[in-house]
C-alpha cells in the first residue's frame, strides 16, 4: 500500500520534522516500510503561462509556433499538442527548469527555437496522461510556480500489505496518521465531515439484509444532481501517487475515501438500482463484474441486489449494468461492513481481489460506515455545489463487535516488558492510540476502540504490544533472564542418530544426501521399481508426487543411478521419515523415521558390498547399543530387493531394518556392470531397544590360550549367532571369545570354516592338553549342528 | 712382564685398528679377555714373578685399557653403522596424492548442529518432532482457529486422513510444552512443506528451527538479550538486532527480528535492499492462548519463542546460491561438505 506524506499532514501537523526518518521509525513502531519514494524532485522552473498566440509550423503538419505569455513577457515555443487553444493557461518548463528529470534548454524543433516546454500532466509526473496539454484554471496568475498550486512534491512510501495483515485500522491514510500523532507525540486531527442528521426526514433508501451472519452493516444514501466529472487537480495527484487511477469525480470519490479511511465504498447509479436487498442466493448463476468479466456465483457468496436483481458482489466488486457511466448524475452510496470470512473465500474461489476485498478480509470496524459516508458528503457538496442529498442516511446495523475493557497493573507491564515505563508514557500511548485509559495508582482500566476490537486487540498482551512498540524496541534496556539451573534432557533418537551419521560418514565413507517425503513415480519407474502405495497427498502438485514414501531405498537407488559417474565407488545414506500405513487405534499415519544407506561400486563384488553394509548394521548396533544385531532371510517385501538375498536385521529378536541387494531388472536399470547393496534401518525400532551398560571383568593375569578348529560347513547355511550361543553354552566361562577366522572354498566347491576359541582362567595358566575336552566337546554340539569336524 | 704386555699391547693397537666389524671386535675381545686369551694366561704366568703385586697391577691396567678401547671400538663402529644406514635410506614423499576417500555430511546437519552446540551450551534441550502433524498442533493449538487468513498464507499439503506435513516447525509447541511443562527451554529443528512452486529460492521442503524458552518472568528485554546473544554466536561475532513489530498469531507481541547487513555491515547494499537490514527470523512472547493450549499456568509463566530458517543460514553460511541443491542427491555439490 502507498501512503503520501501530504495526506497524512492533512490530520497531524508533521512541520518542522525529518519526514524520512519519521517514515523509518514507523517501521519499528508499526509496520515495514518497504519503499520511499520522493515525489517533484524532478519538476523545477514550472509557471503558470499563458498561449498568447498560435501560428502553424511551416515544416511540420502536428506542430505549432507559440508565443507564450510567462508573465514577465512573451517567449516563444514550439508545441506539439492536439489540445493546444488560444488563450489557455498552461504549465510552462521553462529554460533551466527540469521536468521528467529532463533539464530544460533553449532547443531547435524542427528549425525553431522553442524557450520552454508546455507540459502535460504525464510529464509533469501527476499522473499518466500525455494526451496533451495540462490545463490550469482561469484565475491562476501568470508567472506563478505550479508547485505553489498544486500538491506534486510529496513523499509516498510503500508498506508490506502482509505486515498490515492484523490492522484493519491501517488500511487508510487516517488509521496511520493516528500512528504517526502517537509516535510524535502530536494531535490528531479528525477528517472534516458533512452531518447527516439534518436529513433524517427525508425518505429512507429501502434496504433489506437477508443473511444478516454475513453483513453486519449496510447504511445507504442517495444523492442527485451531480454534474462534476473531473476531480480536483490535488484529489487526482494523490490518487495516482498511491497507485489509484483516476477515472471520473465519482468513482474517484469513492477510491479517495477508501484510501483515506480505509472503508471501501461503491456507488451505483441510482438510475438502475433504487432499492438494496443483502442477500444469498440457492443456485449458481453467472454475473458480470464491472471490469466486464463474466464470474461464477456460488450458493456461498454473498450478493447485492436490488429487487432481486444482482448488482454487486458484497464487498468484493460492483455488476457492469450498475455502473457510474459519465452521465451519471444521481447516486447510491453503499458505506457498508461485511463479514471478512465471507468475503475472502468469495475472493479466493473468483480469483478477484480487490482493493475493497482486501480491506474486508481483515475485519473492517463497522462504526466506519458512517464516518465514510459524511466524508464523502463533505467532499461532493465541496466540490459540486449542485449536489443535493434526497434520502436520510438508511443504517441497518445488525451486528456490534462486543465492547473490550481490559483491567492490569504496572506490574504486569513490567514483568512482560523487563524495563520500566512510566506510567505516563503507558497513558500517553493508549490514549494517542484512541484507547479510553482510566490510570490510579498503578492500576489501569482500559477500553479499547472499535477500531481495534474486530479481532486486533482482545487480551492484555496485546496491550503490552502497543505500549512497548510506541516506547520503541530499540530503546528498551536488554538483559538476560536469572533462572535456576537445571539439567538439560537430551533425546535419545536424536543423539543415536547424530551417533549414526558420524560413524556411516567418518568410518565408511558415506555422503549425507536429503531427498523429498514423497515418492518420485516418475524415477522409480524409470529404475523398474514399481512405486508402493504410500499414504496419499491429496493436493500433491503433480501425481509422481502423491505418494509418501514407504521406504528411504528407492529414491536413494535413483540419486545412485544420477551420481553413477561421480566415482567408481561411493555410498550414500540419508535418515529421513516415512509413512508405512495407518495406525490401527487413531487412523493416523504410521510416521517411521529411517536410515536409508546405498552403496555402489564398479570395481568390488555385489558380495563385498553386502557384507560392507552387514558389518555397518553391526558397527552402529556394537557402537550406539553394545549389541549385536542378527540377519535372517525374509521375504521381499516392495519387489526391489533381491529374492535371493534379502535378509531382515534384528536386535533383541524384533526386526528394525532389512538388507538386501537389487533385484536384477532395477540393477540393470542402475548400471549392469556394476554392484549395489542396500540397507534400511527403522531408527526409532533401533531406539526403542535398550541399551546395553558397559560390562567390565577384571583382566585375568594370565595369558589366554587360542586354538583353531576347521569344519566342513555349507557357509551360506551357517547361522553364526545361533552357532555361537550353542558354542558358549557348551564351553562354559573359560570361553572368552570365539570368531570366523577363516573361510576357505576348496576347488570342487566344498567349504570349510576355522573357528578361533579363544580361552583363558582367571587362576592359572591354561594348557592345550587340560582344554581337550571342552574342545572336543564343542566339535560333538556342532557336529549335532551339521558342520563336521575336517580331521 | 712389562715388555710382554707392551707387545701384547702394541699387537692389540694393530689388531684393533684394522677389525671394521662388530664379529672382529668380539673375536678380539675372545682372544685377549676370553678364558683362555692373553691377559688369563699373563695371569697365569703371575706364578713366576717375584713381585706379584706390581705385576698384577700391571696386567689389571692392561685389562682395563683393552676393555675400554674395545668398547670404545664398538661403539664407534654401531655410530657408523647407524649412519651409513641414514645415509642410505629411502627418501619419501608426503606430497605424493592418492585419491583419499572421505564421507561426507549433508549442508543441513553442519548447519544444525552447529546452532544446536550453541544452545545446548545455553541450556536448551534439543527435541525431535514428526513430519506429519494434524490441524490442532499445526493450527489450532497455535492460536490460528479454522478460517484465520494465516492458514491461507501458507499452503498446506494435506494427507488423505486428514493430516497434513507440517508448515512450520511451531507445529511442535504443543507438544513439547504438554511433555515437559514449564519451566522450560527446547529448541526443535526439523523439515518443513509447503505447497509452492520452486525456483533457485524456493522451495517446498525446507529446515527450520525453532526455539522456546518459558519460565517465570521472561520478558520482552530478555528475549532481545537472548536473541542477540546466540545470533552473535551463530555468525561469530557481534551481532546488531533490532526489533519491528511482526504478527504472527501464536505470539504477542510478535516481531520479525532483522540483523545489521552481514555484506555490508550496515551502510546498505544490494543484498539488504540498501537498508542496512536484514530480515532473519521471526519471535515474539508466546501467546497467552498457546501457553494454555499447552498446559502452562498463564499468570505464573511466560516464555518468548523464535523461528530460525535453518536451510536459508546454510545458503547464507556456505555460500549455496540454488536452494533446490539441497534436495538434489548431487555428489558433486554435497561431497564436499566434509566433516563437523
Amino acid at each position: 500500500m502507498f501512503l503520501s506524506m501530504n495526506w497524512i499532514g492533512d490530520f497531524v501537523d508533521l512541520s518542522g520534522l525529518d519526514k524520512k526518518a519519521l517514515i523509518k521509525n514507523f517501521t519499528l513502531s508499526t509496520a515495514e516500510v518497504e519503499d520511499i519514494i520522493v515525489k517533484g524532485e524532478d519538476v523545477s522552473g514550472v509557471i503558470v503561462a499563458k498561449i498568447a498566440s498560435i501560428e502553424d509550423h511551416p515544416n511540420s503538419k502536428k506542430l505549432h509556433l507559440l508565443k507564450v505569455d510567462t508573465g514577465a513577457g512573451l517567449i516563444d515555443v514550439v508545441c506539439g499538442a492536439p489540445n493546444v487553444r488560444l488563450g489557455m493557461k498552461v504549465a510552462l518548463a521553462t529554460v533551466g527548469g527540469s521536468v521528467s528529470g529532463m533539464k530544460i534548454a533553449v532547443a531547435k524543433v524542427a528549425g525553431y527555437d522553442s524557450y520552454g516546454m508546455c507540459c502535460s500532466e504525464a510529464e509533469l509526473g501527476i499522473s499518466d496522461d500525455h494526451s496533451g496539454l495540462m490545463e490550469i484554471f482561469e484565475d491562476a496568475p501568470l508567472g506563478t510556480d505550479i508547485k505553489e498550486l498544486y500538491e506534486i512534491d510529496d513523499i509516498i512510501f510503500e508498506v508490506d500489505n502482509k505486515s498490515l495483515t492484523n490492522r484493519p485500522d491501517l488500511w487508510g491514510h487516517y488509521g496511520i496518521a493516528r500512528e504517526f500523532a502517537t509516535i510524535t507525540g502530536r494531535e490528531l486531527k479528525a477528517p472534516t465531515t458533512h452531518d447527516v442528521t439534518p436529513y433524517s426526514s427525508l425518505p429512507a433508501v429501502e434496504v433489506s439484509i437477508k443473511d444478516p451472519s454475513l453483513c453486519y452493516r449496510y447504511s445507504a444514501i442517495k444523492v442527485e444532481n451531480v454534474t462534476r466529472k473531473v476531480s480536483p487537480v490535488n484529489m487526482r495527484i494523490r490518487l495516482y501517487y498511491c497507485g489509484s487511477r483516476a477515472i471520473n469525480f465519482l468513482a474517484d470519490l469513492t477510491n479517495y475515501v477508501m484510501l483515506e479511511l480505509g472503508q471501501p465504498m461503491h456507488a451505483f447509479d441510482n438510475a438502475r438500482v433504487d432499492k438494496i436487498e443483502v442477500q444469498t442466493f440457492d443456485k449458481p448463476f453467472k454475473f458480470t463484474t464491472l471490469d466486464g468479466v463474466e464470474r461464477n456465483i456460488d450458493e456461498t457468496m454473498l450478493m447485492i441486489t436490488s429487487e432481486s436483481e444482482p448488482v454487486a458482489i458484497a464487498g468484493v466488486m460492483g455488476g457492469d449494468a450498475s455502473k457510474i457511466e459519465d452521465t451519471t448524475t444521481s447516486l447510491l452510496l453503499e458505506s457498508a461492513t461485511f463479514n471478512g470470512v465471507s468475503v475472502r473465500k468469495t475472493t479466493t474461489k473468483l480469483g478477484l481481489r480487490t482493493d475493497a476485498s482486501m480491506r474486508y478480509e481483515k475485519m473492517l470496524d463497522p462504526e466506519l460506515c458512517r464516518l465514510a459516508t459524511e466524508r464523502v458528503l463533505k467532499l461532493i457538496t465541496e466540490c459540486d455545489g449542485g449536489a443535493r442529498v434526497i434520502s436520510s442516511f438508511t443504517d441497518s446495523f445488525v451486528y456490534h463487535y462486543p465492547e473490550i475493557d481490559l483491567s492490569f497493573d504496572k506490574a504486569y507491564v513490567d514483568r512482560y516488558t523487563g524495563i520500566d515505563i512510566p506510567e505516563e508514557a503507558i497513558v500517553k500511548t493508549l490514549t494517542g492510540l484512541g484507547f479510553g485509559v482510566k490510570a490510579e495508582g498503578g492500576n489501569f482500566e482500559v477500553s479499547v476502540p472499535s477500531w481495534r476490537r474486530t479481532k486486533d486487540v482482545t487480551i492484555k498482551a496485546d496491550i503490552i504490544e502497543e505500549i512497548s512498540r510506541i516506547y520503541g524496541y530499540d530503546n528498551f534496556d536488554i538483559s538476560t533472564s536469572v533462572s535456576p539451573l537445571r539439567p538439560v534432557r537430551t533425546e535419545t533418537l536424536k543423539s543415536y542418530e547424530d551417533r549414526m551419521k558420524d560413524i556411516l560418514v567418518e568410518n565408511y565413507k558415506l555422503h549425507e544426501v536429503h531427498s523429498y517425503i514423497w515418492s518420485d513415480v516418475k524415477k522409480d519407474k524409470e529404475l523398474g521399481i514399481e512405486t508402493p502405495a504410500g499414504v496419499k497427498i491429496i493436493n500433491a502438485e503433480t501425481p509422481d508426487h502423491q505418494f509418501i514414501r514407504i521406504s528411504m531405498i528407492p529414491t536413494l537407488l535413483s540419486f545412485v543411478k544420477e551420481n553413477r559417474a561421480y566415482a567408481d565407488n561411493f555410498g550414500i545414506f540419508e535418515i529421513g521419515h516415512t509413512v508405512d500405513g495407518f495406525k490401527k487405534e487413531n487412523g493416523y499415519c504410521n510416521e517411521r523415521k529411517k536410515l536409508g544407506a546405498v552403496l555402489f561400486s564398479k570395481t568390488r563384488s555385489e558380495e563385498e558390498l553386502f557384507d560392507t553394509l552387514a558389518d555397518l548394521a553391526k558397527e552402529i548396533s556394537a557402537n550406539i547399543l553394545h549389541k549385536e544385531p542378527t540377519f535372517r532371510e525374509a521375504d521381499v517385501r516392495f519387489g526391489f530387493e533381491h529374492p535371493a538375498n534379502c535378509f531382515s536385521v534384528l536386535l533383541d529378536g524384533e526386526c528394525v531394518g532389512f538388507l538386501s541387494v537389487p533385484h536384477p531388472t532395477v540393477l540393470a536399470s542402475i548400471d549392469k556392470k556394476s554392484a549395489v547393496a542396500f540397507l534400511e534401518i527403522d531408527t526409532e525400532a533401533f531406539a526403542k531397544t535398550d541399551k546395553l551398560p558397559m560390562s567390565y571383568a577384571v583382566p585375568s593375569k594370565f595369558p589366554e590360550i587360542e586354538i583353531d578348529l576347521t569344519f566342513n560347513a555349507d557357509i551360506s547355511a551357517i547361522r553364526f549367532d545361533e552357532l555361537k550361543a550353542a558354542i558358549k553354552a557348551t564351553a562354559g566361562e573359560l570361553l572368552s571369545s570365539v570368531w570366523v577366522h577363516d573361510v576357505y572354498e576348496a576347488e570342487d566347491g566344498s567349504c570349510s570354516v576355522t573357528f578361533r576359541f579363544a580361552f583363558v582362567s582367571p587362576e592359572r595358566t591354561l594348557t592345550k592338553q587340560e582344554l581337550s575336552p571342552l574342545t572336543e566337546a564343542i566339535a560333538a554340539k556342532l557336529a549335532e549342528l551339521g558342520l563336521n569336524m575336517k580331521i | 712382564m712389562k715388555e710382554r704386555i707392551e707387545a701384547l699391547s702394541a699387537s692389540f693397537a694393530e689388531a684393533l685398528g684394522a677389525a671394521s666389524c662388530e664379529s672382529e671386535l668380539e673375536a678380539l675381545r675372545i682372544a685377549y679377555l676370553g678364558k683362555k686369551g692373553h691377559i688369563a694366561a699373563l695371569m697365569q704366568s703371575l706364578r713366576d714373578v717375584a713381585d706379584k703385586k706390581a705385576a698384577g697391577q700391571m696386567i689389571n691396567g692392561f685389562k682395563c685399557e683393552v676393555e675400554s678401547k674395545l668398547l670404545e671400538a664398538g661403539e664407534a663402529l654401531r655410530r657408523a653403522a647407524i649412519e651409513a644406514s641414514i645415509r642410505s635410506a629411502k627418501k619419501y614423499n608426503p606430497s605424493l596424492n592418492k585419491k583419499r576417500e572421505l564421507g561426507s555430511y549433508h549442508p543441513i546437519t553442519l548447519a544444525t548442529r552447529d546452532v544446536e552446540e550453541i544452545f545446548k551450551t545455553m541450556g536448551f534441550t534439543i527435541e525431535d518432532y514428526a513430519e506429519v502433524v494434524d490441524d490442532y498442533e499445526c493450527f489450532e493449538a497455535l492460536n490460528i482457529p479454522k478460517h484465520h487468513p494465516a492458514r491461507d498464507m501458507q499452503d498446506t499439503y494435506y494427507l488423505e486422513n486428514g493430516q497434513l506435513l507440517k508448515t512450520q516447525t511451531s507445529a511442535a509447541q504443543n507438544a513439547i510444552m504438554k511433555k515437559y511443562g514449564a519451566p522450560l527451554r527446547a529448541i526443535f529443528p526439523g523439515r518443513c512443506f509447503r505447497n509452492e512452486s520452486t525456483d533457485a529460492c524456493h522451495e517446498n521442503t525446507f529446515f527450520q528451527m525453532e526455539g522456546m524458552m518459558i519460565d517465570e518472568n521472561i520478558s520482552i528485554s530478555n528475549l532481545i538479550y537472548f536473541m542477540k546473544t546466540m545470533l552473535s554466536e551463530v555468525f561469530k561475532r557481534d551481532i546488531k538486532v533490532r526489533l519491528r513489530p511482526g504478527f504472527f498469531p501464536f505470539v504477542e507481541p510478535g516481531f520479525e527480528l532483522d540483523i545489521n547487513c552481514l555484506i555490508c555491515g550496515g551502510e546498505g547494499c544490494p543484498s539488504c535492499k540498501n537498508s542496512g537490514w536484514l530480515e532473519l527470523c521471526p519471535c515474539g512472547m508466546i501467546h497467552p492462548n498457546v501457553l494454555r493450549e499447552g498446559g502452562i499456568d498463564t499468570e505464573k509463566y511466560t516464555g518468548f519463542a523464535f523461528g530460525l530458517g535453518l536451510t536459508r543460514l546454510a545458503m547464507m553460511k556456505y555460500g549455496i546460491k540454488d536452494i533446490r541443491d539441497f534436495n538434489s542427491g548431487d555428489l558433486k555439490a554435497l561431497s564436499q561438505f566434509k566433516s563437523n
